[in-house]
């Protein structure tokens, strides 16, 4: 076990890599400290399964390095690579059973089968297959099949990281649950670094202790759950996660200070100087109506449950607001506070005053 | 391993095209340079061995008559097959398991075992010697194989794309001639491949049901070799055309022929 | 998929039923009709019962031709399905090879089996054939003309360069429906290229590779046209396969009786062999 170091790394699936887009993932220095669980988070198409693909050896990255510990493995196979991996679709060895399926990882590595015996009743334990070990594993349907590929990225005691990509897509949603329950459970009791790639925020949050999101071939934050839900260091982030997402509102900038239609506005950081394109973001939590302030037309209101969400027009932007269930909303024109400490100026997509440290 | 992997299908092709480039370069040789001498190229490169082809009328009927019966056969089998495809592939209905194996049995009949009966039958209603008797002969192997490969890819096809399109107001030939056929244009591509395949190279019944009207070019090439001899230059340059028709289509089903020779039911 | 019931669908069965019928029905009453039927010529029929059965059954011309159908068979299929499965594997996946591969490796199928044998009879001579040259000028006494060791070669080369490519293609269709997911997972399992063939390809090409076993076999026992122009049986009858026999009988000699009495029992076994191992190789699917 070791922590696992990317470094100035860079992938093309072109021979010829010309302009931005060519590239499936922009340069990036990663660390992923052994023992972590981390989330590598981004919609789909956005390098998050290129990125695991090169950690686990089945890609060479076309720049860069991969450094487990202090070895570099860039040009290893995924078999010297100490790496599990589990995919999407289930993958399950049609003609063995499914004892032969969780065994096989082990056989091919030469454990003795004594050894072989014990972690697969283990692993087939932990993921409720121990009753169809004897079975054909192309006779399981195809929630069972995606338990055998999880139990076969476990079962092995010498990884180094094990790898989920969305490895949840086909299995019904009270299970996703469990199984996920069950996943947080193993990383705590055996504490491999876990990387799980998903584009579904829920799972990410619930998961991870560090979540990595991704954008267009790009690493746009690193941090915790909270973190990335109360300062988010590009409007992405703040968009992608938390439902729904931070309001970004365009707005000028004054002498480093927002101002919306010309009212000033207050926030925690400042811009730079020469800025291009500025916005506001504010979540829909830290929103609230007032007496006085800037002025919304309030245009629908929906139940959320224990929330109301408010569509509302800011100087002719959409924005959404909040509001705790029984308290007043006011119709038509209205004025909103907000909150000074959770609202930030972004300048061309980037937390302002924060270039950089992304 | 990876880096000789390109060998083996190359040393491969090589062995298929050696006996071909023989045949190839004997056709450009003079009779006398063929039985003469022993030479890896055309000495004395010639096409009179194709300008007799193209110029005797007992040749190059051969060639017309062949493309007519493979031409009949591979519509006629194609349109047969395709109602009844989408009937097994669509329908439950009393003897369809039984009906199709008894289908496929038929592909198995040796041809030998035919040829006589074939003979007296079509003799016995009058179309021994047209290109309909060999057509008709042909069906009894293609139309089991092209229903087999239709059914396959009738197969792959969503069951919800009829019951859209009969609720979209689609009477049931309009939905098969105007949707149906146009989705599984691969299919019968393919299907039609194979008939003409089988009809092409197909020999023994083409011979038996046909004498002089209808003879096929490969019948042609036998007589001519039994009865003038050993003109091999001829025989050559009468094998190497007989090769460019087949080249033609499988040039255009490549893209299909993998899948093809699956039978669509990969 | 779900199939609905629906009888009305004889309808759409009942062209190609017609036309099979037609086809297979009558000339195959023809043909029962001669095996239990003596004749002396002149359109005179006695009743024959099974004696023509009996004869065939007994004959050792028809043993010796069933033993070297057999023979001929099981050879052709012991080479033609592991080089086409081999052949496969190194092919190329992607790209213009791809595309060049299957052209060329589909001619030999497309060539009419006249011309196939023609070919092969002109490539083997030993004055004028590239083979037949060669073979001699690097030192064997090579004549496929006279020699009944040297036609069986030949016969069976022939084979292996007219129909390996069917296997191939199959094969490599089979190959191709795999998802890259699989190596992936294999690779990651640490699996060898022998358990990769093992667990994962051939599992995925059995059902082409049935296929392709069935219709090697069926068109294996078939063949008449290849042979009867390469060697026509010969030397002597050394070569001569079930189809060349029967042929000689019916159409040769005119002996309607004991030529349908053999075609019967020659399609029965067809009949039966292909019916035993496609039970068989169907069987494991359905457990």
């Amino acid at each position: 076990m070791a922590r696992i170091s990317l470094s100035s790394l860079k992938h093309s699936y072109l021979p010829n890599p010309s302009n931005d887009a060519d590239w499936a993932l922009k340069e990036l220095n990663l660390n992923w400290d052994d023992g972590g669980a981390y989330a590598l988070l981004g919609p789909s198409g956005c390098g998050k399964t290129t990125l695991l693909n090169i950690i686990s050896g089945l890609l060479n990255p076309s720049h860069g390095k991969v450094l487990f510990g202090d070895d570099d493995v860039t040009g290893l196979p995924p078999e010297q690579r100490h790496i599990a991996q589990v995919f999407q679709f289930p993958v399950v060895y049609d003609t063995m059973t499914v004892y032969d399926n969780l065994a096989f990882p082990l056989r091919n590595r030469g454990v003795d089968e004594k050894t072989v015996g014990e972690r697969v009743s283990e692993i087939a334990a932990m993921t409720d297959l121990t009753e169809m070990l004897g079975k054909r594993a192309s006779g399981l349907t195809a929630d069972g099949k995606q338990k055998i590929s999880l139990g076969r990225g476990l079962v092995r005691t010498d990884v180094n990281a094990i790898l989920f990509d969305e490895p949840l897509t086909v299995i019904d949603p009270h299970l996703k649950f469990q199984l996920r329950s069950k996943l947080k459970e193993i990383h705590q009791r055996t504490a491999n670094t876990m990387i799980y790639v998903t584009h579904d925020q829920t799972e990410a949050l619930t998961f991870a202790d560090r979540v990595v999101v991704m954008n267009v071939g790009e690493v746009v934050q690193i941090g915790t759950p909270e973190e990335l839900f109360e300062t988010p260091h590009h409007t992405f982030v703040g968009h992608f996660i938390g439902s729904p997402g931070m309001n970004v509102i365009p707005c000028k900038i004054d002498n480093g200070k927002a101002v919306l239609s010309g009212v000033s506005v207050k926030t925690s950081n400042k811009a730079a100087t020469d800025v291009k394109q500025a916005e506001i973001g504010v979540r829909p939590e830290f929103i609230s109506f007032a007496k006085k302030g800037l002025e919304v037309q309030v245009t629908k209101v929906s139940d959320a449950g224990r929330f109301n969400i408010v569509d509302a027009i800011l100087a002719g932007n959409p924005i959404k607001l909040l509001v705790p269930e029984g308290s007043p909303i006011p119709s038509e024109t209205a004025h909103i506070e907000l909150k000074a400490d959770r609202t930030r100026i972004y300048c061309d997509g980037r937390l302002a005053g924060l270039e950089g440290a992304a | 391993m990876k880096r000789v992997s390109w060998l083996i299908p190359t040393v491969y092709i090589v062995f298929l095209m050696l006996p071909i480039y023989w045949l190839v370069s004997m056709s450009f040789k003079t009779t006398n340079e063929i039985l003469g001498s022993f030479t890896l190229w055309p000495q004395n490169f010639t096409l009179d061995n194709y300008r007799v082809i193209f110029t005797d009328p007992t040749w190059y009927m051969g060639y017309v008559n062949s493309i007519t019966y493979v031409t009949i056969n591979t519509v006629l089998s194609v349109a047969v097959a395709l109602p009844a495809a989408y009937a097994f592939s669509r329908y439950r209905f009393l003897g369809d398991k039984h009906l199709f194996f008894w289908l496929l049995t038929n592909r198995m009949a040796p041809a030998a075992v035919f040829a006589l009966p074939f003979f007296q039958l079509y003799s016995a209603i009058g179309i021994f010697d047209t290109h309909l008797a060999v057509a008709l002969a042909h069906t009894l192997f293609n139309i089991p194989l092209a229903v087999w490969i239709l059914e396959g890819f009738m197969s792959g096809v969503p069951k919800q794309l009829d019951e859209t399109a009969y609720v979209d107001g689609y009477s049931f030939p309009a939905f098969f001639v105007k949707i149906f056929i146009p989705t599984i244009a691969a299919g019968i591509g393919v299907a039609a491949f194979f008939c003409f395949m089988f009809s092409w190279v197909e020999l023994l019944l083409a011979k038996t049901l046909t004498a002089v009207e209808a003879k096929p070019i490969a019948a042609t090439m036998t007589k001519t070799a039994s009865s003038s001899g050993y003109e091999l230059g001829l025989l050559a340059a009468a094998g190497t055309l007989t090769i460019i028709p087949g080249a033609i289509v499988i040039w255009f089903v490549r893209n299909y022929i993998a899948k093809g020779f699956a039978l669509g039911r990969v | 998929m779900n199939k609905t019931v629906n009888q009305k669908a004889w309808f759409f069965v009942l062209p190609v039923l017609i036309l099979v019928a037609f086809n297979a029905i009558v000339p195959l009453m023809t043909v029962v009709n001669y095996s239990v039927q003596e004749t002396f010529g002149d359109n005179v029929f006695f009743w024959a019962g099974i004696t023509w059965f009996e004869d065939v059954l007994r004959s050792s011309r028809f043993h010796d031709a069933m033993g070297r159908q057999l023979f001929f068979t099981f050879t052709i299929l012991a080479i033609e399905v592991p080089l086409g499965v081999i052949i496969a594997l190194a092919m190329p996946r992607k790209g213009i090879w791809v595309s060049v591969c299957l052209v060329l490796m589909a001619m030999p199928l497309l060539i009419p089996w006249n011309v196939v044998g023609a070919m092969w009879n002109i490539f083997g001579l030993p004055e004028i054939g590239l083979l037949g040259k060669t073979l001699n000028t690097i030192g064997f006494d090579y004549n496929y003309t006279r020699q009944p060791g040297d036609a069986w070669f030949t016969l069976i080369m022939m084979d292996v360069w007219h129909w390996t490519s069917l296997v191939v293609l199959l094969a490599y269709a089979g190959l191709v429906s795999i998802p890259d997911a699989y190596y992936q997972a294999a690779k990651i399992d640490g699996a060898s290229s022998w358990a990769i063939f093992r667990y994962i390809q051939l599992p995925k090409m059995k059902r082409v590779l049935t296929i392709a076993i069935l219709l090697r076999f069926m068109d294996s026992f078939n063949i008449y046209t290849e042979p009867s122009v390469l060697t026509g049986g010969g030397p002597g009858n050394s070569t001569t396969l079930l189809s060349i026999d029967l042929v000689k009988i019916a159409l040769g000699q005119f002996d309607l009786g004991p030529a349908a009495a053999m075609s019967l029992i020659y399609f029965l076994v067809i009949l039966l062999m292909s019916w035993i191992f496609y039970t068989v190789m169907t069987r494991n699917e359905e457990q």
